[in-house]
């Protein structure tokens, strides 16, 4: 029998109310108990003492770029960077080549993560056929092949009757729509957030509104139809204020921010830094205080990094025609505990806004340490002082605009299904 | 004083004393340009190579004639820029000049952030013939000398910028240089021309023209470039030159001895009607020709400066 014991931690289960220190016992890939003074009887045993002990994190915003774009990430890179970063699952968009709108490429990433991956893959299918905004994928199909949620991410759904389609019939399978809120029109040429650092850099502005009359949109939508309606990445007051109205309402919405978006704001841009351009930008700092207080109030439901790896050359050229995104794995965890340096967030919060919370938003079996739980479980050292060397990240691009970064806390082993993936 | 800088991307990079430096030594220059030989040795063997990405005949002319009066080698490049056409990238082209030694860098190019791009990437000179909505450092010290020449000063001075306020980097270049050196800047322009946070720059913005120009010491128009900037920030040109442009009538509004400029080409009936545009309070001309001393100035200066007592 292969078993582990890891000792002395501080166990935290948001999912059971867990927070003490005890000990913890893993039997054949599954977590066998909690408690004190477990008796080691033959198993490998892990002092964490003054360490955290936590479900393994869970991001469900990832673009593993696998398959077709392979030179900027790929299954094997993309899950070596989230076992770094302390994630032992992830949700994986459909903006592939080909686009995940079909079983076949639904199949292919479950089979090559689960053959050479070291972190859960859990793919999220299309809304619309080929990401055109015309036509709804097969959804039954796609759930049964193992999605999770659909999303037309990077692109929003234009046509206001096809969301509401898109939700109609995504509730009949039970399964959330993501949405990438953006009103395109208001985007324009836009290419930072607009505003004053967008004014002196000479570049062109996206105005918040652009997010929030999208997603009011969704929201509106999600309320007709009684869809689950999940908000990708809100980067702005007027969307936290939105959710939170709907939510009070009693719509069924959630949604999730992203690291850079309680961490940053557009001042980063200066220098036209193309590591610092995303979609949505970053914002002000009433934005960011927007994201931070609706993080603490539980509006927000979950933390995603949008992990979006671009190859060093899609980066560095003019701003105006810089890729957007960054990548996200391997920082998400000390960002997110930075909150609770911040007092922001308690602990145990910041720990289910990336395990628990996801889980239940995608309605997956994983993010806690109940006894019979499939054993991912992360080992953090909140003390960990580490600087962020772009060049030593895990995934194959290393467009952060945290480089040279000291952070705060990290995983010093990753386990997944009882296996150590990742170890510091 | 000593010029302490190897390249010229923005007004930003300046201290009001190196800006009356720049100035002062533009002023030296402009003589020679009155000469009937108009022609100095002061950079005889450099090599001036003009980059230029996006079309501007009169920039591109000014830094050429520049260069040629002080015997230096200019060599005109023009290319589609990198987001137009695929390809080449920017950094590729860098290096491709680089190979070719020159001494000095003029380069216009439609994305913000450009020049500061290259010069990040190359061993001679930088300097930005305008960068997309950025900057156009040249423009704005030729306007400052312009200015300096017709009024006695550039300090207490009130100079309204009237025009298409988002997408013009001879705005924000203006705005900092003359607000360096004391000018009082205002702005005007419909609301979907002036973006979010220009006060920031140092300028006012004013509630209407009228505010603007009223008791203005220096009226600056911008062109209007209604085709390139889609057609939904202005109804039409009509409205357009009825609400914002300059003419004869709303010019009263200005002090009585107050200078009309443009950084041209301009449009005529549009943002300023031919009567003020050929009017004797221009003198849109004089930027012209002082644009040739101002950049003389400036690639003397990034070039070291070392040779002009041998003038
Ligand atoms: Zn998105
Ligand atoms: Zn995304």
């Amino acid at each position: 029998m292969n078993c582990i014991l890891i000792k002395n931690g501080r166990v935290i289960d948001p999912a059971n109310n867990i927070d003490k220190i005890c000990d913890l016992r893993i039997e054949n890939g599954k977590i066998a108990e909690l408690g004190n003074n477990l008796s080691d009887g033959g198993a490998d045993v892990i002092d964490a003492s003054g360490l955290l002990v936590t479900p393994g994190l869970i991001d469900m915003h990832v673009h593993l770029r696998d398959p077709g774009l392979e030179y900027k990430e790929d299954i094997i890179s993309g899950t070596a960077a989230a076992a770094a970063g302390g994630v032992t699952s992830l949700a994986c968009m459909p903006n592939t080549r080909p686009i995940l709108d079909n079983l076949a490429v639904c199949r292919y990433i479950i089979t090559k993560a689960q053959e050479q991956g070291t972190a859960n893959v859990f793919p999220i299918g299309s809304i619309t056929q080929g990401l055109k905004g015309e036509i709804l994928s097969e959804m039954g199909e796609l759930k049964e092949g193992g999605c999770v949620a659909f999303s037309d991410d990077g692109l929003p759904v234009t046509s206001s009757e096809l969301m509401r389609r898109a939700l109609e019939y995504s509730h009949t399978f039970d399964m959330p729509i993501i949405s990438h809120a953006e009103d395109l029109s208001l985007v324009g040429n836009g290419v930072m957030n607009e505003g004053a650092v967008s004014t002196e850099l000479g570049l062109s502005g996206i105005p918040w509104v652009a997010e929030d009359a999208m997603t009011a949109r969704d929201i509106m939508l999600a309320e007709l139809t009684g869809g689950h309606m999940h908000m990708a990445h809100v980067s702005t007051r007027g969307s936290v204020d939105l959710v939170r109205q709907a939510k009070a309402r009693g719509i069924r919405v959630t949604c999730e921010a992203a690291p850079h978006h309680f961490t940053l704001t557009d001042e980063a841009v200066r220098g036209y830094n193309t590591n610092a351009k995303m979609n949505p930008p970053l914002r002000s700092q009433a934005d960011v205080d927007a994201v931070r207080a609706g993080l603490a109030d539980g509006t927000i439901d979950a933390i995603a990094t949008d992990h979006a790896p671009h190859h060093f050359d899609e980066k560095n050229v003019e701003f105006a025609i810089a890729l957007n995104g960054i990548v996200g794995l391997e920082t998400m965890l000390p960002l997110t505990l930075k909150l609770v340096e911040d007092k922001v967030l308690e602990l145990n919060r910041a720990i289910a806004l990336m395990s628990y919370q996801p889980a239940r938003v995608l309605s997956i079996d994983r993010g806690t340490l109940s006894p019979g739980a499939v054993a991912d479980v992360v080992i953090i050292d909140p003390t960990l002082t580490w600087e962020v060397v772009p060049q030593k990240l895990h995934s194959k691009s290393k467009n952060t605009p945290f480089g040279g970064w000291i952070m705060k806390g990290g995983a010093v082993k990753t386990l997944l299904a009882g296996k150590v993936v990742f170890e510091r | 004083m000593q010029f302490q800088h190897r390249h010229i991307l923005g007004i930003k990079q300046f201290s009001a004393e190196e800006l009356n430096f720049i100035l002062e030594t533009s002023a030296s220059f402009k003589e020679i340009n009155t000469r009937d030989i108009k022609k100095v040795p002061t950079l005889r063997g450099k090599t001036i190579i003009n980059l230029f990405f996006e079309a501007s005949t009169r920039t591109r002319t000014s830094f050429e004639i520049a260069g040629k009066r002080l015997s230096a080698d200019t060599v005109n490049i023009s290319g589609s820029s990198s987001s137009v056409v695929k390809g080449e990238t920017l950094e590729d082209t860098a290096r491709n000049i680089e190979a070719m030694h020159p001494n000095i860098i003029v380069m216009r190019h439609n994305a913000s952030g450009a020049a500061a791009y290259l010069a990040e990437r190359m061993g001679c000179s930088v300097i930005n013939a305008g960068d997309g909505t950025h900057e156009h450092p040249s423009q704005a010290l030729l306007d400052a000398f312009t200015i300096r020449q017709h009024k006695g000063k550039i300090s207490g001075l009130k100079v309204a910028i009237v025009g298409d306020i988002t997408h013009s980097r001879v705005v924000r270049s203006n705005i900092d240089c003359l607000n360096k050196l004391g000018a009082e800047v205002w702005i005007s322009g419909p609301k979907t021309m002036l973006p979010p946070g220009i006060e920031r720059l140092g300028c006012k913005v004013a509630a209407n023209l009228t505010e603007a120009l009223t008791e203005a010491d220096v009226v600056m128009m911008l062109r209007i470039q209604h085709e390139r900037q889609g057609k939904t920030l202005i109804p039409s040109l009509r409205e357009y030159s009825r609400y914002f442009g300059l003419n004869d009538k709303n010019l009263k509004l200005a002090k009585p001895d107050a200078i009309v400029m443009h950084p041209g080409p301009m449009n005529r009936g549009v943002e300023i009607s031919s009567v003020v545009a050929d009017g004797p309070q221009n003198v849109i001309l004089d930027q012209v020709e002082n644009g040739v001393a101002v950049r003389m100035a400036l690639l003397y200066l990034v070039s070291g400066g070392e040779k002009l007592a041998e003038n």
